[in-house]
């Protein structure tokens, strides 16, 4: 069973898909990993011996920066844009969407569950 | 989609020209009525305090060093929702 960045073990996948259960690596950057490190895409997690898990391991720790490190970042850019009262940053405060989106009606990821207004009124018939 | 990089950071030529006086010291220091919430905040803004029109009003931000790359515009918000009539 291969254990890399903490606590990631996923196995019974092939390579190329089992590094993506690691937070911050995708498809491409595990393709990347596996021929840096000669590794067949095809070869399932659970079957790397030591020495293949060791070039994996060393590969990540010194390109990448991967769950718990990436995770702070992305936290640290987002109180950046906070803290600094930017119009990103205030919809962050509000929990709405940054992008321009409309929120009239969707945008349900960023606002969460339907709220209902009580006594509002639903539109008139024509 | 993004600008360019060939270009270069867009700053309203004027507005630039007023900051560099004041860094120069040719101009007095104070506040920096602007219109441009289109230029970018350079490192050279750092430290100067903009009155930036929102529309309606002219907003005063203060140049940080973490607002380098950001618009004027950003800082100036041109609706100001309070919230909807009846809910408290």
């Amino acid at each position: 069973m291969a254990r890399i960045a903490g606590i990631d073990l996923p196995k019974n996948k092939r390579g190329e898909i089992a590094l993506t259960y690691i937070f911050g690596i995708g498809n491409a950057t595990a393709r990347y990993i596996l021929t840096k490190a000669g590794i067949d895409f095809d070869k399932k997690a659970a079957e790397w011996n030591d020495d293949e898990q060791a070039a994996i391991r060393n590969i990540i720790t010194n390109e990448f920066k991967v769950e718990g490190q990436l995770r702070s970042e992305v936290q640290m850019n987002i109180k950046r844009l906070m803290d600094i009262a930017c119009y990103r940053g205030l919809r962050h405060r509000k929990g709405l969407p940054l992008r321009g989106q409309r929120t009239k009606t969707n945008s349900r990821t960023r606002k969460g569950k339907r709220k209902t207004v009580a006594g509002k009124k639903k539109a008139p018939k024509k | 989609m993004a600008r360019s990089i060939k270009k270069g950071p867009y700053v309203d030529a004027k507005l630039e020209r007023k900051v560099l006086a004041i860094n120069d010291g040719k101009a007095k220091k104070g506040v920096i009525k602007t219109w441009s919430r289109r230029s970018t905040i350079t490192p050279d803004f750092v430290g100067n305090t903009f009155a930036v029109h929102n529309g309606n009003k002219f907003i005063p931000v203060y140049a940080t060093e973490f607002m380098v790359g950001h618009k004027l515009g950003e800082f100036a918000p041109t609706r100001n929702f309070k919230g909807h009539s009846g809910s408290k």
